[in-house]
């Protein structure tokens, strides 16, 4: 039955029907893979597509209303600035790669508890982005917080890190590198212990010094773990959005309206403004803009990363 | 032979299949177990909700009411994400600001037949609360489980330390400038009053104290604009200007509830259900006290409620309508009273609230406030354009702008909101 149905009409016949059955066969057993992807993945990008492009209330079904939410979002100052600050981010957050890079390389030349460091600098990772966004507000609170008790200490005035729409964007950033830092770590860390010893030696005995063999031999062979840790990082700091919730506190604090990310637009717009077509809109936008930055930095990768 | 057991054995599949998913009518009225959920969000009320479950079981051995925590910043989007999908708690809280939407998406429980076969006199609820989550389709959603006004929480050492009057009953606005301003001390990092963008607790009571309205009277307009309502903002706009409150910027690292519990703000505007949570800072207890709101042109104070109720989607809708109606009775109200958690919405019950916190003397105010309540503005999708207060009331908290400025362009967020309905 299967190899009718493979072989339709006006198409030449396969040598044999093996070829045929063996499709079929690939094809049912990943079958459940298929529908789980096409069930958890495509349908609900499908919906969001649509949704887009409509007038959705919270419950019940939506009205087309053409590319107007489009309009709406580019039309929107607030939507530039979100995009402002969460360039922002992520341009600071990407500086965490640097610092993970040598963090990668002091744990290398640890010889005993190297796992011990990967957990302590791991633990972030796998802690609450919640309970982790809790316990920074209180490090960074104006009047009582632990930062300014210490610049006290040297004389500095604190600020209202959390509050004050300045240096609202940096606070989000210090604990996003602090937050990614573990798992940068390990990926470099894998990296860093691929890269054959022999070509240390080797240069050693040509006279290079410590400085030179980092620049030479680390940092080069190490970039395709770098471009790879990049990739991720950009992703995710696009799409942060606790940082802001947890952060902020409240709907009531003053530094929220300059502080949005393009997530944290999202959440408003589908959570509180019950607005999901407008949500979706948002969604959509920002896949595009991760895709574009994705697709540029995959093409810029040809200069800099060196593969054997 | 092989092929009729399949087609008997799809045959039951598909039965149960059915029967799963019909609502069960069947079943009511008979002893199988059924579990309910209960979804509320998390603070003081806790351990009492769970008491009322527990009576509620006992009442009714066949039903297991589970109580569901959520903390207050994911309640909303958790309730409106399950209610999409299907598996929202079968009962929970609703505040009247949030109602619309789904009662509009057609997401609640209609329980009015349950309450009208079981007797339930709608008479015993404040007519405030009922009003406010009334949607004009002649449908019960929900039966109201307690009541707020707001009132002036004051803690006594500051007045005493500063050496400055308590309130009395019949201040002003003048009175209360004054009385802020005198407890405001610098130095000592005491602030005589904590005014943050809050509506229910703060401008909203000054807008109606100043003979204004947030909404206009056909509900269809913005009226926060009027002249009457932005001398009710002033009143906060000036807190800030002259000193007398922490900056927004303090308020929004800490909370002025916390501020207050801290020592650090002599007066706090809100409503009776911070009682239980200042009762419980033994510390701070016989310090605390509280005074009416001061008088404007008149004496005006918001009011608001929770109510329970019920998820369209339930699997036991009977179930859950008589625990509604048993959560929001006089048994339940007598537990909530008990535990001082709430005061609740069932009347005659308001004694029993105030006895469980005896060093709290004056909580009477709560009460009386009652004579010249107004309801809480929720006309529309009231959380929508409640929740955009701050991108346009900060500058005039923070001095940037007018309050007639903010205001106005605050109303016409407001408009186009109540516009799209």
């Amino acid at each position: 039955m299967t190899s009718n149905v493979s072989s339709p009409v006006g198409r030449p016949r396969r040598r044999t029907g093996l070829g045929a059955r063996t499709d079929w066969w690939a094809l049912a057993m990943i079958a459940p893979a298929l529908i789980g992807l096409a069930a958890l993945y495509l349908w609900p990008f499908i919906s969001t597509f649509i949704k887009s492009f409509m007038n959705v209330p919270v419950f019940g079904p939506g009205k087309f209303n053409g590319v107007d939410n489009y309009a709406k979002l580019l039309g929107d100052p607030g939507f530039w600035q979100a995009l402002g600050n969460t360039a922002l981010y992520t341009v600071l957050v990407l500086l965490g790669i640097p610092l993970a890079i040598v963090f990668a390389a002091l744990i290398q030349q640890v010889s005993r508890g190297k796992a011990i460091y990967r957990v302590l600098f791991f633990l972030p990772v796998v802690t609450l982005p919640v309970a982790v966004g809790m316990v920074w507000r209180f490090i960074l609170n104006g009047d009582f917080g632990l930062l300014n008790y210490v610049l006290s200490l040297v004389g500095i005035p604190g600020e209202y890190w959390v509050a004050d729409a300045r240096f609202t964007i940096y606070a989000f950033a210090v604990v996003g590198i602090w937050m990614g830092l573990g798992v940068n770590l390990i990926i470099l860390g894998a990296g860093l212990q691929s890269i054959p010893t022999e070509l240390y030696e080797a240069s050693s005995l040509d006279g290079a010094n410590r400085v030179q063999q980092f620049f030479s031999i680390t940092l080069p062979l190490l970039s395709p773990s770098i471009f790879f840790v990049t990739i991720l990082t950009t992703i995710s700091a696009f799409q942060m959005f606790d940082l802001v919730f947890v952060m902020l506190g409240s709907v009531n604090n003053t530094a929220l309206g300059d502080s949005k990310t393009i997530v944290y637009l999202f959440y408003d717009a589908a959570f509180v403004q019950f607005k999901q077509g407008f949500a979706a809109t948002i969604a959509i936008v920002l896949l595009i803009i991760i895709m574009a930055v994705t697709a540029l930095q995959f093409r810029l990768q040809k200069k800099w990363v060196v593969y054997d | 032979m092989h092929k009729k057991w399949l087609a008997a054995a799809a045959a039951v599949a598909t039965v149960g299949m059915l029967a799963a998913c019909s609502t069960p009518a069947a079943e009511t009225g008979s002893d199988e177990p059924v579990t309910i959920t209960y979804g509320i969000w998390a603070g003081t009320q806790t351990p009492a909700m769970q008491a009322i479950a527990d009576a509620f079981e006992k009442e009714n051995p066949n039903i297991t009411v589970e109580v569901q925590e959520l903390p207050w910043p994911q309640y909303w989007s958790t309730l409106q994400t399950g209610a999409a999908g299907g598996t929202a708690p079968d009962a929970f809280w609703m505040l009247a600001q949030q109602i619309q939407p789904y009662a509009a998406g057609n997401q609640l429980l209609d329980i009015t037949d349950a309450v009208k076969n079981a007797g339930v006199d709608l008479a015993d609820y404040p007519q405030a609360v009922i009003d406010l989550y009334d949607q004009g389709d002649g449908k019960l959603y929900g039966l109201p489980k307690d009541f707020d006004t707001n009132a002036v929480w004051f803690n006594k050492a500051l007045f005493d330390a500063a050496g400055v009057d308590y309130p009395a009953a019949d201040w002003t606005w003048e009175d209360f400038r004054e009385t802020a301003k005198k407890l405001t001390n610098p130095e000592a990092g005491v602030w005589g009053v904590a005014a943050p963008i809050d509506y229910q607790g703060g401008y909203y009571n000054t807008i109606f104290q100043a003979g204004g309205q947030v909404i206009s009277d056909d509900g269809k307009t913005a009226a926060i604009d009027s002249p009457e309502a932005i001398e009710g903002i002033k009143f906060w706009t000036d807190l800030q200007a002259d000193g007398s409150s922490p900056t927004l910027q303090q308020l929004s690292d800490t909370e002025a509830e916390t501020m207050f519990e801290q020592g650090k703000v002599a007066m706090y505007w809100s409503g009776a259900y911070w009682a239980l949570q200042l009762y419980n800072n033994t510390e701070l207890r016989p310090n605390v006290d509280v005074a009416p709101l001061p008088t404007g042109k008149k004496q005006a104070t918001v009011s608001s409620g929770i109510e329970n109720v019920g998820y369209v989607g339930t699997k036991h809708p009977d179930e859950t309508a008589k625990f509604l109606m048993f959560a929001s009775g006089p048994e339940a109200a007598k537990i909530q009273a008990e535990s001082g958690a709430v005061l609740p919405a069932y009347k005659g019950t308001a004694q029993t609230w105030m006895d469980a916190m005896p060093e709290f003397k004056n909580l009477q105010v709560f009460i009386d406030a009652q004579a010249y309540s107004v309801p809480l503005p929720v006309n529309g999708n009231a959380a929508a354009w409640q929740g955009v207060q701050g991108d346009y009331l900060t500058d005039a908290w923070n001095g940037t702008t007018s309050a007639a400025d903010a205001a106005k362009a605050y109303a016409d967020a407001i408009n186009k909101v109540l516009a799209e309905g």
